[in-house]
């Protein structure tokens, strides 16, 4: 649907792109992740038309978009954009509603029922004659998706669309965007810094770090399989790096870290550095005086508790084991084990449980 | 003080009375200032339209030159148009010099600058965000300007207000182009300077008193417009009425 070659942009800072190749498939939720600042409002913006890349081009539906001011705007009427900051004029809802289609020249009577209808999608019936500028946050949001469907586009780009919102708003708006999409089949292109929400909602991510598309992906493969040190620590893990190969077979190795080695799945050949990313989540603690335990995990390796930090319902639990190792274990077995800081702990990981890349430093 | 007091109760005689002299001087005002202000809005608004929009060099420069023309003295634009409209001037062959149409000329150059310098805020005024979602939505170049002046309809009311004011309440162009004839070019602002130089105190209260009632009636016919304007848009783009 989309097919993006080369796409650099140069605003000389912030948002700057570089060289990014992508396509997206008709029908498909594709998300971009990435920190703030990487360029993914700029990208989003490119697809919908709004700037002009410094160089490389956006195919749309097989039609190239570096083409005339009549073109862009015929192409950019078959999609549909929610930016992350609603705008909405000051009239009233159904009138902002209705500016797609009044710009395509619409007569009144077939507008009105389609305003009807593209409110009552978003659940704002009865809205109509409501003053915009005095709708909520979340209520804004949702007067601008339904600006956007209203228009039946093909493709629906929405800029971090919840990212100014409060948890109930941030629900709804994307239960919306799901329903959207399985009763339209609107090809949805969505910005978030947000990992998981990338991971709930999209069949395929991209990753933008730094202006650049460092990873595409499921978001099993960028979760569990970051290809690089900076990413693994966006998608929530801290790598462990500075480890030696120091047996592999068939794929099957033993990688060393200082005193400690770790039983882990990969094809680097004896002798190369590797990092490797563990999911904080997939890290067992057991009180030190347990030893020796019995379990299917083959990696146990002893250390100390340096740091705890509340998350939520859980404890993000750091252990000095000679490296740092960050462990995500429930509020509730962390007082079961009696655990705090200083107590000597047994970290257990399991070795499909690691994840290992090259280690770029060295 | 008791100038004052008389001055308000001859206004009230004045006004009630429907006094003839009165009424010619206050609609030839009211005549001269709204016709000036519509010419300078019709030109200051796609002027104040045109530079927001387009991108040129010299924008910058542009609108600082605009921002100091607000201060440009009356009796200086008095000057520069009475010289271009005098018999030996370059417009002398229109005959303007001490007529109404004179006095519309001069004030409609008056206050265009500021009338475009204030649309030019009034426009600027209107977030990035509301320009991107009307490209985004599909706008055409000219659908998006339209729906952005709309947008800032209120703050250019304010510089038509404002524009109108100052034409009303000049008195340097109405004296150097309109002359001060009685019955002809004699406009509130010039006859309260006459009557205070003869000492007729009062009657220049009341005339300063009918000014400010013919100003009140104009800016709520321009806010009462406005307001229109904007009901009406709402239901041509969609009421539930129908």
């Amino acid at each position: 649907m989309i097919r993006i070659d080369h796409l650099s942009m140069s605003f000389g800072g912030v948002g700057t792109l570089h060289d990014i190749t992508l396509e997206i498939k008709k029908g498909e939720f594709f998300t971009f992740i990435g920190p703030s600042g990487s360029g993914k409002t700029t990208l989003i913006r490119l697809i919908d038309l709004l700037e002009f890349p410094a160089s490389g081009t956006i195919i749309f539906d097989g039609q190239d978009t570096a083409t005339n001011e009549a073109g862009r705007l015929a192409i950019r009427r078959r999609m549909g954009m929610v930016f992350q900051k609603p705008a909405v004029l000051n009239t009233t809802v159904a009138n902002n509603v209705a500016f797609g289609l009044r710009f395509r020249g619409l007569d009144r009577s077939v507008i009105l029922p389609k305003v009807k209808a593209a409110l009552e999608l978003v659940g704002l019936q009865g809205f109509e004659d409501r003053r915009a500028v005095t709708l909520s946050g979340g209520e804004m949001q949702r007067v601008a998706i339904a600006r956007a469907m209203v228009t039946e586009p093909e493709v629906l780009l929405l800029d971090e669309p919840t990212a100014n919102l409060d948890p109930v708003s941030l629900e709804l708006i994307e239960d919306l965007v799901v329903r959207i999409r399985r009763t339209f089949h609107t090809t949805v292109v969505m910005s978030t810094h947000d990992m998981i929400q990338g991971q709930r909602l999209a069949d395929r991510i991209g990753v933008i770090m730094g202006g650049r598309l460092v990873q595409t992906g499921t978001a099993g493969e960028i979760f569990y399989q970051p290809k690089g040190r900076e990413i693994a620590r966006f998608v929530g893990i801290d790598p462990v790096g500075g480890g030696t190969v120091r047996e592999n077979q068939d794929g099957h190795a033993l990688i060393q870290f200082g005193n400690v080695c770790f039983e882990a799945m990969t094809d680097l050949p004896v002798g190369r550095k590797a990092a490797v990313c563990i999911r904080p989540e997939e890290v067992t603690l057991s009180p030190a005086t347990d030893l020796p335990i019995k379990s299917s995990i083959r990696n146990q390796v002893p250390g100390t508790i340096t740091r705890m930090i509340p998350y939520g319902p859980f404890v993000r639990v750091m252990v000095d084991c000679g490296f740092s190792l960050t462990s995500l274990i429930t509020r509730r077995s962390c007082t079961e084990l009696g655990l705090a800081v200083g107590s000597q702990v047994i970290a257990g990981i399991k070795a499909t449980a690691i994840h290992v890349m090259p280690d770029e430093r060295q | 003080m008791s100038d004052i007091t008389d001055g308000i109760v001859q206004a009230v005689h004045l006004i009630v009375t429907m006094d003839p002299e009165v009424m010619q001087i206050a609609a030839l005002s009211l005549y001269i200032s709204l016709t000036a202000t519509i010419i300078a809005a019709l030109i200051a608004i796609p002027l104040g339209g045109f530079i927001h929009f387009k991108n040129f060099s010299g924008k910058g420069a542009l609108v600082i030159v605009i921002q100091t023309l607000y201060s440009v003295p009356t009796v200086v634009v008095g000057l520069v148009i009475y010289l271009l409209i005098s018999k030996s001037g370059p417009l002398g062959f229109l005959s303007l010099l001490f007529t109404p149409q004179g006095m519309i000329l001069g004030q409609t150059v008056l206050i265009i600058p500021i009338m475009t310098g204030l649309v030019l805020s009034a426009l600027a005024g209107i977030d990035k965000g509301i320009s991107d979602t009307l490209v985004a939505l599909g706008a055409t170049g000219w659908q998006k300007i339209v729906e952005i002046v709309k947008e800032a309809r209120f703050a250019i009311l304010s510089a038509v207000v404002l524009g109108f004011g100052r034409a009303i309440a000049e008195v340097g162009v109405a004296m150097m182009i309109g002359g001060n004839i009685r019955g002809e070019t004699r406009v509130l602002t010039t006859a309260i300077t006459l009557e205070t130089g003869m000492g007729n105190f009062g009657f220049s209260i009341a005339l300063g008193i009918i000014l400010l009632t013919v100003a009140l009636f104009v800016v709520l016919a321009l806010n009462l417009i406005t307001y229109g304007l904007s009901r009406d848009t709402q239901r041509i783009a969609g009421g539930p009425s129908g």
